[in-house]
């Protein structure tokens, strides 16, 4: 089977204390600590896991900048066959569809039949891998928790309320968003980075792919970003600012009068 | 104005509790008008929810077919391609189904998508300025919308407060004839129900809650300690499930269990809305996080900037010592 992942690098939210840069434009990047999206991460594990139960190949692809090579790199480390960079100028300020359109190129200069994205990166969207699957008129289906191969088709399960599960049969080729906890993702040292450090990765852009420029960008996107703002302060949390010790002394009186001990 | 619509799922013919926030996120679109309701199903339990939302609507537009009886996205992403007039405004509530959904169902109708929509402050002829968020909650960001060719924009569930409206006798309108024949290349077997694990978090007045910041599985002991000290359970976030510390069973959220306790101690918890969605009943709630950045802190009701590897075992020590002289 030949597998596709779209893989982005983002900044680390469980490492970083996100801040707003002073135009409020943007977030301060600065010092800040970048990884692969984490459901990206699982949708690389779960194509290598697919890859080597039927046979085929692993791409891994990017959209960014020079910056974005070091998460290719990571995912060929982790077993990925080949990765390629989508890379230029004439995409900053794209939207969601304007990422799904340069992907559909990607997509359409290969044969892949199965596309794998994570259910959703730093922006929150869960959007592009629909839009993809839309655009190329494959099935699509999200939160995918748990992948079954059978010939032609898949079975998946997806991730609904309350923990219930959803199981659905799919046609090859199709698009599937990754939801976490769909498997353990293998650890990568910086000794299996090192191996692949001289991979080639191809750097591809709107004329490699065959892009029309006013599909993409800033002036193609109907949903713009104004600006990053700091909400008005909610009613929010009482701070205690005490000692370790007199802290947890309060919340087990809190803890007490609200709820009670048993 | 584009004429608004707004999505309704319903379940054994009962309306969605989103309904009235779709209902009052469409108001924040167009005052004067009143959306009109889209649901798609069959049979007499399409009927039932249909004529309950009439008396809050004043269009309902039924959809019937045979096979949309069990919404998969993909027949109802073909059957709203049909029954929607050109640039249309589509609101979809911002969970599975709607993840499922509204994307695609943007590219087909050539429309605009935004995702995850948290407050609409205001319209500009043809253009939205919406709220989203961005960084797990850490950011909030405004984006402009072009609606000129329709937009389908999936809103947060719990963002927008319902409001108190008279009843009315609005019209069910039967649109089903403008779907074709239906066929997926995706199809819906059966649902698995989720497993009942060793201890029922719903049932417990006190949860330990734990999330990321517990770092490691032998780190769960620690919270194990302290919920045992205090006659509590152990309940967790998403992340604590993914890297396989905990059972599914313990997880609190909209993909999880959904949990009423009288306090809630969230410890090492960033607070996404995915996770506070399972929490009910307004507990008094207790964060403690290294990021003061956390957006827990923003609905908690006390919190604390720390390490939760070092308060969990402080936190035990005082409840240990309480129950000493308590015992004397």
């Amino acid at each position: 089977m030949e597998i596709l992942v779209c893989a982005r690098r983002v900044p680390d939210t469980s490492e970083n204390e996100i801040e707003l840069n002073t135009a409020a434009n943007d977030i301060e990047r600065d010092d800040l600590v970048y990884s692969v999206n984490e459901p990206d991460n699982y949708a690389v594990e779960e194509a290598l896991q697919i890859r080597d139960r039927v046979g085929g190949n692993v791409t891994v692809v990017t959209i960014g900048s020079d910056d974005d090579e070091e998460i290719l790199r990571r995912e060929l480390a982790m077993g990925a066959n080949q990765a390629a960079l989508i890379s230029d100028d004439a995409f900053a300020g794209s939207d969601g569809k304007g990422i799904a359109t340069i992907l559909k190129s990607f997509v359409q200069k290969g044969h892949y039949d199965l596309i794998l994205t994570g259910v959703q990166a730093d922006d929150g969207a869960a959007q592009v891998g629909g839009m993809l699957a839309a655009m190329l008129d494959y099935p699509f289906a999200s939160l995918v928790n748990s992948i079954t191969v059978d010939g032609a088709k898949l079975k998946v399960s997806r991730e609904i309320e309350g923990g219930n599960r959803e199981i659905n049969e799919i046609d090859l080729p199709c698009v599937l968003s990754i939801q976490t906890g769909i498997n353990e993702p293998r650890y990568v040292g910086m000794r299996g980075i090192r191996q692949v450090a001289s991979t080639p990765i191809p750097t591809l852009g709107v004329s490699d792919l065959g892009i029309d420029h006013a599909a993409v960008g800033q002036a193609a996107a109907k949903v713009k970003r104004i600006d990053y703002f700091v909400p008005a302060a909610s009613k929010g949390a009482e701070m205690l600012h005490g000692s370790r010790e007199a802290n947890a002394d309060r919340v087990l009186e809190l803890v007490a009068a609200k709820g009670g001990l048993k | 104005m584009a004429r608004t619509f707004i999505y309704i799922v319903h379940r054994s013919g009962v309306v969605d509790d989103s309904a009235a926030e779709l209902r009052a996120a469409a108001k924040k679109i167009d005052a004067a008008a009143s959306p009109t309701a889209i649901l798609t199903g069959s049979g007499p339990d399409l009927d039932a929810a249909c004529n309950s939302l009439s008396s809050s609507c004043a269009e309902v537009w039924k959809v019937a077919n045979a096979a949309l009886a069990y919404p998969n996205a993909e027949l109802v992403r073909q059957a709203l391609v049909s029954v929607l007039p050109q640039n249309s405004i589509l609101l979809v509530q911002h969970d599975h189904f709607g993840i499922d959904l509204s994307p695609g169902l943007s590219i087909k109708l050539n429309s605009a998508f935004v995702s995850d929509v948290l407050a609409i402050e205001s319209v500009d002829g043809t253009s939205l300025k919406l709220v989203r968020q961005e960084f797990g909650g850490q950011a909030s960001t405004h984006v402009r919308c072009d609606i000129s060719a329709g937009a389908v924009i999936n809103i947060r569930p719990g963002a927008f407060k319902p409001e108190q409206n008279a009843s009315i006798s609005g019209a069910v309108i039967d649109k089903s004839s403008a779907v074709g024949a239906l066929s997926a290349r995706r199809r819906y077997l059966e649902t698995i129900a989720a497993e009942s694990g060793d201890v029922d978090i719903t049932k417990h007045s006190v949860l330990v809650s734990i999330g990321r910041g517990i770092q490691e599985k032998d780190n769960v002991a620690l919270a194990e300690e302290l919920a045992e000290a205090l006659g509590a359970a152990v309940s967790c976030s998403r992340p604590v499930v993914d890297a396989k510390w905990m059972e599914k069973s313990r997880q609190v959220g909209s993909s999880g269990k959904t949990v009423k306790p009288k306090v809630y101690l969230a410890c090492g918890i960033s607070g996404a809305f995915q996770h506070l969605a399972g929490l009910k009943g307004n507990p008094f709630l207790i964060a403690i996080n290294k990021n003061p950045k956390a957006p827990i802190f923003q609905v908690a009701d006390v919190g604390i900037v720390d390490d939760v590897l070092e308060f969990l075992p402080e936190m035990t020590n005082k409840v240990r010592e309480l129950r000493g002289v308590a015992a004397k």
